[in-house]
């Protein structure tokens, strides 16, 4: 009976009416058919939003706020900064949760509908990447407080200096879908110039746990690199999130419906509200990625003539929606999205595993693409190493539009492409090739579009779609080949460090024993040690960062930045320039006039002339490559350091041969056996910890004999 | 260093003892002039295992073939090895300066001090110990190193000799003079050791296990049948082996070997007749060609009808490896283990007693060794 109900009133078509029938038992049902609000509906669906359990309903609660405040905040440009408090209450099975930000605050004639209504919001029309969509949210938190604690909620908002801090008890009235506010007043003791604060007792419960409200924030500040998480749990321990960048992320823009991704209905609404007077103009203006001569083909695949979009009949507008998919339109602009970055990705990691000290970060942010009409884009990370159980099935993090997915995992979109990539291959235990990976390592997958496709309402696991799953997978099996170098670097490694035991302690102890018992002197022992090694030794490097406080470094625009396009496509490498040095070491390319050459360039003259600059405070980076030849004979090659982007090269000793955007390149001259030489470079501009886990690559020397560098492959 | 050994038992004792130092002193040179001619250092030695043991038609015995294993300092393994040998050939050398000796298990408790010499487990430094006899042809006991007391024992109608402490002699009767456990075989039964004086009992019986020792003793299975038994206990150390050898040499004593129906009595009858794959360096030494195998076999099982369990999967593999075993290629041996593999069962020596505790002295004994044409 009510399921009959229910569809009458979703249905769209207003009141049901009772219509005049033949049938008297229609007559009789009709009786009992009336309308269910919205707010009905979900009051006797709660599970639909997340709130099926007590534990879930609190970090659903959290979620919903906390969301809100990172979406208010980014749009206005304002570093978040949130407070979480889950207080006890004088019922056990009843909790208090405050969330508090710094964001842009709510105008006082607003509040009642964001918080006491459900179904408004301003991002449900907009097509744009962001957290909340569809305006249900936090008013759905509001409406289970009222219904499980018969609390209303406290709202106290605050727009900017000189307007008051405004506080008022919210609730809901769920047979109108209407904002029911009591006891409205001024807040003296508001202390922040903006921001929004909501209290709500809930039924709930806190708890410890993956699935709990610590590790939802945990996860939250991984993707939220630029947000400040404070939380108070309920037993009072105080835990900081800190943020690891001061930058907000680029706002995400509007966009327009792409016509892949619009449905009949959508059309015809559109049609109806359109300004327009003529279809071309209809098409090329309210859709993306519609020109005026893919409108035409639009229309000659329609079989229409060019007339006025409001007189549009549901036939004409079923034939243009056919048409949509016929003709070739090109791909929606993907520059609306805002990516997380794979350096930023790789500092939350980095941070919020701490306590596991992982051996190995790696994060992938794959171009944007495409999933029927909707732009989206993929990023991935791994962690690998440290205090993870290497027995068990590696965990994963799932995020849709910097939001963490901790529920229904089985069903995801990213769960199941990790499932489907062939880890053995990369060094994590699998059995048969397939199904979820064992090792010490969790991977991050993030999925950001302006539409991610939830398989519910409750927003806890994408879809499995195609094209996302192709993206997924490709970011993962990026990300897994460079697990898959380091673990054959770090085997390597240990293969060679056991030669070192052999030649460094074993070695030694064999020369001076059979010396000593034989009554002769001690052998040397170098050739030998070159012959067992037989390798060229390059150590990991070490690496200091000093904080140019209050200074500015030169650092080059970089074209993506530049031009707010699609992404740059060729990245011009600029600034090469050889070294002064090289030219006057040719023909005595020996270790002492390299040294020498490297000697006479000035240690710290500033950054090479570049043509676009701007000023950027950051970090110097002072790093020391030390390499060894153990082989028998001398040994000369290429070296190469893989620099960050947003870099700016300093100085280095010896000089190198060249300098890119993306790296350095030094001619190593002849080594002779058991020689070492020392490599320092330093580089501006770059975060903390940004050249710590750099790549090194060698040209022009057999790669079996190297460890710890990869072959170069070819520049950019 | 890997020439084919040369038996220096003759020799006396401190001959023997320079002999070995040499040796050792030869190691340590090989090792330090590759050293300072800038080679990797190495040393030779014939690989120890199953498929390198050939038949010696002088000697009749299975001895170590051409197949030579080298031990590197290019691998961590290998010059560990190699750094134990110095620090070993330098400990022999103090024992043999201060006319010391030391078991197996203190040698390895002494490598304790050896810093990155030290071994790991006591198998490691027996093995050792073993190498160097294969590399330099001199013999455990020329290192001054002895293995731990076992406890093996004779008893028959013969007469030992021995020199006790302060080089005193003292003679023994073999069943007068011991109590039922018999008369205890000492680690070095050398003949400047331990002399036979009296041998009496007409051939030997050497048996695998304590209770059916201890059966054929309570039996007088010896004095009844005028035979020596000795009691192997399990795989048999040198010593038990060498003993056996000296009856079987010096006296013409006809030995049988008397073990359970497994594949792993098969390998003691093996060790003591053919010698063993881990000893093929002085099997001409160890090994009694004439032994003969009197039972449990297979064929026993059928015929007596004896109780059985099932092979493991361990035996089953130990049977399939002595087909391949050179020392077990010929028809008998093939129909024996082919048969216990076709059965899939194995018998205990003390199965006998299903029919009593005497038929294994009353019925099954005469029968195989009037069979064996031992006993008429």
């Amino acid at each position: 009976m009510a399921g009959v109900a229910k569809a009458t009133t979703l249905d769209g078509a207003g009141e049901p009416k009772a219509k005049k029938g033949k049938a008297p038992i229609a007559e009789t049902l009709a009786l009992a058919q009336k309308e269910i609000s919205v707010a009905e509906f979900f009051e006797r669906n709660r599970q639909i939003l997340g709130f099926d359990s007590p534990v879930k309903a609190l970090i659903t609660a959290i979620k919903e706020a906390t969301d809100n405040s990172l979406d208010a905040c980014e749009e206005s440009g304002i570093l978040p900064d949130i407070l979480i408090e889950v207080h006890k209450t004088a019922h056990a099975d009843e909790l208090r949760i405050c969330v508090e930000d710094n964001g842009p605050g709510i105008v006082k004639r607003q509040l009642g509908n964001i918080f006491g209504r459900l179904l408004y919001g301003s991002r449900f029309h907009a097509i744009r990447q962001s957290r909340g969509q569809q305006g249900i949210g936090i008013s759905a938190v509001v409406l289970y407080g009222q219904l499980t604690t018969g609390h209303h909620a406290v709202v106290t908002s605050k727009i900017g200096v000189g307007h008051p801090a405004v506080r008022v008890e919210m609730g809901l009235n769920t047979k109108k879908n209407e904002p029911e506010m009591f006891n409205e007043a001024m807040d003296e003791s508001w202390t922040k110039p903006s921001g929004t604060r909501i209290e709500v007792t809930i039924k709930a419960k806190f708890q410890g746990g993956r699935q709990s409200a610590f590790e939802f924030l945990r996860s939250t500040s991984i993707v939220n690199p630029h947000a400040r998480f404070t939380f108070l749990d309920p037993t009072g321990v105080k835990t900081v999130f800190e943020r690891v960048t001061d930058e907000v992320p680029a706002k995400t823009t509007e966009i327009k419906p792409h016509p892949h991704g619009t449905e009949l209905g959508t059309i015809l609404k559109m049609a109806r509200d359109a300004k327009q007077r003529k279809l071309t103009g209809f098409l090329t203006e309210e859709f993306s990625s519609v020109g005026s001569d893919t409108a035409r083909k639009i229309l000659s695949e329609a079989k229409l003539e060019n007339v006025d979009p409001k007189d549009l009949s549901r036939e004409e507008a079923r034939r243009l929606h056919e048409a949509f998919a016929k003709v070739k339109i090109m791909a929606p602009p993907t520059d609306c999205l805002s990516p997380i970055g794979e350096q930023l990705v790789r500092r939350g990691l980095k941070k919020e595993t701490e306590d596991v000290s992982p051996e190995f970060i790696t994060t992938v942010t794959r171009p944007p693409s495409v999933w029927g009409g909707h732009p989206f884009q993929v990023e991935v990370g791994i962690v690998y190493g440290g205090t993870l159980p290497a027995e068990e099935q590696v965990r994963i993090l799932r995020f849709a539009n910097r939001v963490p997915l901790l529920y229904q995992g089985g069903g995801c979109a990213s769960t199941v492409t990790v499932q489907d990539v062939d880890w053995r291959r990369y060094g994590l235990d699998q059995r048969g090739g397939n199904g979820m990976p064992t090792g010490p390592a969790i991977l991050l997958v993030h999925v950001a579009s302006t539409k991610v496709p939830f398989t519910s309402e409750a927003k806890e696991a994408i879809a499995p779609m195609e094209e996302i799953q192709k993206e997924v997978k490709l970011g993962l099996q990026e990300a897994a080949r460079h697990l898959g170098r380091h673990l054959a670097k770090k085997a390597k490694r240990a293969k060679v460090s056991e030669k070192f035991t052999l030649v460094n302690k074993i070695l030694p102890e064999l020369a001076k024993k059979s010396a000593a018992m034989l009554g002769k002197p001690t052998p040397d022992l170098s050739t030998i040690v070159c012959k067992i090694m037989d390798v060229v030794w390059i150590e990991d490097p070490i690496v200091a960062y000093e904080k140019l406080e209050g200074q500015t470094v030169m650092v080059r625009k970089k074209a993506e930045k530049a031009e707010a396009g699609a992404p740059a496509p060729g990245k011009e490498a600029k600034g090469e320039k050889d070294a002064k040095g090289d030219k006057k070491a040719k023909g005595k390319a020996t270790l002492e006039a390299f040294a020498e050459a490297a000697l006479e360039t000035a240690p710290a003259d500033g950054a090479p002339a570049a043509p676009e600059v701007q000023q950027k405070p950051a970090h110097l980076a002072k790093s020391t490559i030390t390499m060894t030849n153990y082989m028998m004979g001398s040994k000369k090659f290429r070296f190469f350091v893989v620099v960050p982007e947003t870099s700016v090269f300093v100085s280095a000793t010896p000089e190198p041969k060249t300098v890119k955007d993306r790296y350095l390149m030094w001619e190593i001259p002849a080594m002779k056996p058991t020689e070492k030489l020392a490599l320092t470079y330093q580089v501006a501009g770059v975060e903390k910890g940004g050249v710590d886990d750099v790549e090194t690559f060698v040209e022009g020397i057999n790669e079996l004999h190297v460890v710890g560098a990869d072959p170069w492959r070819g520049g950019e | 260093m890997a020439a084919a050994p040369k038996t220096k038992r003759s020799a006396d004792k401190a001959e023997r003892e320079q002999v070995a130092l040499k040796s050792l002193q030869a190691i340590a040179t090989q090792v330090y002039t590759h050293l300072s001619k800038a080679v990797i250092p190495e040393v030779q030695l014939p690989s120890r295992n199953k498929g390198n043991i050939v038949f010696d038609e002088k000697h009749r015995v299975w001895k170590y073939g051409a197949e030579m294993t080298t031990r590197s300092a290019k691998s961590v393994d290998g010059a560990y090895m190699l750094l134990r040998t110095m620090y070993l050939s330098d400990f022999i050398k103090e024992m043999i300066d201060q006319n010391k000796s030391s078991t197996l298990r203190e040698m390895y408790y002494i490598s304790e001090g050896w810093d990155l010499a030290k071994f790991h487990s006591q198998d490691e430094s027996d093995l050792l110990g073993e190498d160097l006899e294969v590399m330099t042809t001199s013999m455990r006991e020329d290192f001054k190193l002895r293995p731990e007391e076992n406890g093996a024992a004779i008893v028959g109608d013969l007469k030992v000799v021995e020199t006790i402490r302060n080089n005193q002699k003292r003679t023994l009767h073999c069943q007068d003079d011991v109590g039922e456990t018999g008369y205890h075989i000492p680690y070095n039964v050398e003949p400047d050791r331990l002399a036979f004086k009296d041998v009496k009992a007409d051939f030997v019986v050497a048996i695998e296990t304590g209770g059916m020792f201890a059966r054929l003793v309570e039996n007088e299975f010896d004095t009844k049948n005028n035979c020596a038994l000795v009691h192997l206990k399990g795989q048999p150390a040198r010593c038990t082996r060498r003993l056996i050898k000296r009856l079987n040499e010096e006296h013409d004593l006809p030995v049988v070997v008397f073990t359970d129906g497994d594949p792993w009595s098969f390998r003691i009858f093996a060790s003591v007749a053919y010698g063993a794959i881990k000893t093929a360096h002085i099997s001409e030494y160890l090994a009694t060609p004439t032994a003969q195998f009197m039972g449990i076999t297979p064929s026993d099982i059928v015929n007596y009808d004896l109780p059985t369990d099932k092979l493991s999967e361990q035996d089953v593999d130990a049977l399939k490896a002595e087909l391949v075993d050179p020392r077990f290629d010929d028809d008998w041996w093939r129909g024996e283990i082919n048969l216990q593999l076709e059965m899939n069962k194995k018998s205990e020596q003390q199965a006998l007693a299903k029919y009593g505790l005497n038929f294994v002295t009353d019925t099954y004994l005469p029968e195989k060794l009037t069979e064996m044409g031992i006993l008429k």
